[in-house]
């Protein structure tokens, strides 16, 4: 049994980190078709048919580049920066429930790394360590642009961080859990989150864009007045770790985002067609990677919009503007769910 | 005022204070991803070059072609007029002259051994074309092709001569029976002008040129 559970979780895991790369993958294909179709443009279609072999282009031209380390730079700290970024960016997808659990000869499967009773700060836990990829980096290279870079990347995350968490114990108060099945669960029915907690969403969606160093907020690299940010001495694949793990980071803040606000993998609809539980389950699955796909788009849609913000606007922003919302939206939700109890 | 305006359009910046719908930068967002979202479904404007050509005018000026004579024959003497009038310095050509028995070849007694044009330094402007006092050299509507080699660029005659009357052409006229379709760009207008007295490189020889040179394949 203990070892059947072991096959089941390393089955999981793998399959749950080849999904994260090769989303991470498309998504550099779609982002660049994205800007080209918003610019009136194509978009890369030369590679393969409509040019879905580019990302494999860019991922053989990346390994091919030559490897170069500053003589000053700190060897294990450069070399370990991009694998925390990279790690850690993967680790958060543990706690995301991808479906309701399937059953086959007799055993139930479950489409969960781990249901933990206190997921939401797991992730928080995990998010929060994904500064360090930065900042080790940044602070390895030993050049004071890069390390300025990482300062002010890491200087954001940890400002939106403290608006991102007020946001979402408003939704653990309604759902009355930290564990995101039960949050997926209280949200059965169209009782979706986003519809109960519009500002609590519009908080937790910006300062997304913010964690994971997205426009408008890219403050980190921003092309046109750094040079590159704190990756700035970074090539061939260990750049290619730090901008790998940016799209993941963007996968999995996406399937968060569609798990906390938007249902998960539950979809009224679906209980209406009769299906048993296991095609139940892979309609489910199939239902949050159409949900967190539509919040990618976005994540694009919103990049190929917006300028970028000055840095005093970002941080006005982040704590004169979404931090005080956040405390309100909480309080007030604190004191609805006190006088009506949940639900 | 004690100094006066350079300028009598310069207006006095109004700094407003941003109201409260302008501070929480929401509604401009949404109008900004209304108006993205409207050119993701526009019609892009791109050509898919290879495949799909962009259509360009009859007379475009694209890459030269090195006429011959009904007969076949060359019609270049290698005068350098071409090389001469070239903005680019693109052109360069080696004389030789005419043995017995090659009449069928040359038209006249001189012609050009070597003839190239580099074609990144070509900037198609046409001075060559009207400069040329033999109609040998025309610019067509066709383009150059891609080389991965700056030495592929530089067009001999292999390239930029049109092949003889029923024969089919080689190099970059690939594709072509016979003469290349110059009638466009040299209309009887055209010719006229060109063999026009008044005209600066005309007055030298004055009448007799206008009378012997009026070949007119057109």
């Amino acid at each position: 049994m203990d070892l059947l559970f072991l096959i089941e979780k390393l089955v999981l895991g793998v399959l749950i980190v080849a999904v994260s790369f090769i989303v991470a993958m498309y998504a550099t294909y779609v982002e660049r078709k994205v800007a080209g179709f918003i610019q009136d443009r194509l978009g890369p279609n030369r590679n393969g048919p409509f040019g879905i072999l580019q990302p494999i282009a860019d991922g053989g031209k990346l390994f091919f580049k030559e490897e170069m380390m500053p003589a000053t730079a700190n060897r294990f700290l450069f070399i370990l920066g991009p694998g925390i970024s990279m790690g850690t960016a993967l680790i958060t997808s543990a706690v995301i429930p991808w479906g309701s659990p399937i059953t086959l000869f007799g055993h139930t499967f479950q489409l969960q790394m781990a249901d933990l009773n206190v997921a939401i700060l797991y992730v928080f836990a995990a998010v929060s360590l994904g500064v360090y990829g930065i900042m080790v980096g940044g602070w390895a290279s030993n050049n004071k642009y890069s390390l300025m870079g990482a300062l002010r990347a890491s200087s954001q995350m940890i400002s939106y961080e403290l608006a991102m968490g007020m946001s979402v114990i408003a939704v653990v108060m309604l759902s009355n859990s930290l564990s995101l099945k039960d949050i997926v669960a209280a949200q059965a029915g169209w009782h979706w989150n986003v519809f109960i907690q519009p500002i609590g969403f519009l908080v937790f969606l910006i300062t997304a864009f913010a964690e994971c160093n997205r426009h408008p907020f890219d403050l980190a690299e921003c092309e046109a007045e750094l040079v590159a940010g704190y990756h700035l001495e970074y090539s061939s694949m260990k750049l290619g770790f730090y901008l790998f793990s940016e799209y993941i980071n963007m996968f999995v803040s996406s399937a968060i985002m569609a798990t906390l606000f938007f249902g998960g993998y539950s979809l009224p609809l679906l209980d209406g067609l009769g299906l048993g539980p296991n095609l139940l389950a892979l309609a489910g699955v199939v239902v949050l990677f159409v949900k967190l796909s539509i919040i990618m788009f976005f994540f694009m849609w919103v990049r190929w919009t917006l300028p970028r913000f000055r840095y005093d606007q970002l941080m006005n922003l982040g704590w004169k503007a979404l931090f005080p919302l956040a405390i309100v939206n909480m309080l007030w939700t604190a004191g609805v769910v006190a006088v009506r109890g949940f639900h | 005022m004690a100094i006066n305006p350079i300028t009598s359009r310069s207006k006095q910046v109004v700094k407003l204070r941003q109201s409260f719908i302008e501070r929480i930068y929401l509604p401009a967002i949404v109008s900004g991803l209304a108006v993205t979202i409207k050119h993701f479904f526009m019609k892009k404007v791109t050509f898919s070059y290879p495949e799909v050509v962009r259509p360009r005018a009859p007379v475009y000026r694209g890459m030269q072609v090195l006429k011959r004579d009904e007969a076949g024959a060359e019609r270049c003497t290698a005068c350098g007029l071409c090389a001469l009038a070239c903005p680019a310095e693109a052109i360069t050509m080696t004389a030789a002259e005419r043995k017995p028995g090659e009449e069928a070849l040359y038209r006249e007694e001189k012609y050009a051994a070597v003839y190239e044009i580099n074609m990144l330094r070509c900037i198609y402007c046409g001075f060559c074309e009207e400069a040329c006092p033999k109609e040998a050299i025309f610019l067509t509507n066709r383009l150059v092709p891609t080389e991965d080699l700056r030495k592929n660029f530089i067009y001999g005659k292999d390239k930029l001569l049109e092949a003889k009357p029923g024969e089919l052409g080689t190099g970059a006229a690939l594709g072509t029976v016979g003469a290349v379709d110059v009638s466009l760009r040299q209309t009887p207008e055209v010719l006229a002008f060109k063999k026009k007295p008044g005209y600066a490189h005309n007055q030298l020889y004055g009448k007799a040129a206008g009378g012997t040179a009026a070949g007119g394949h057109a």
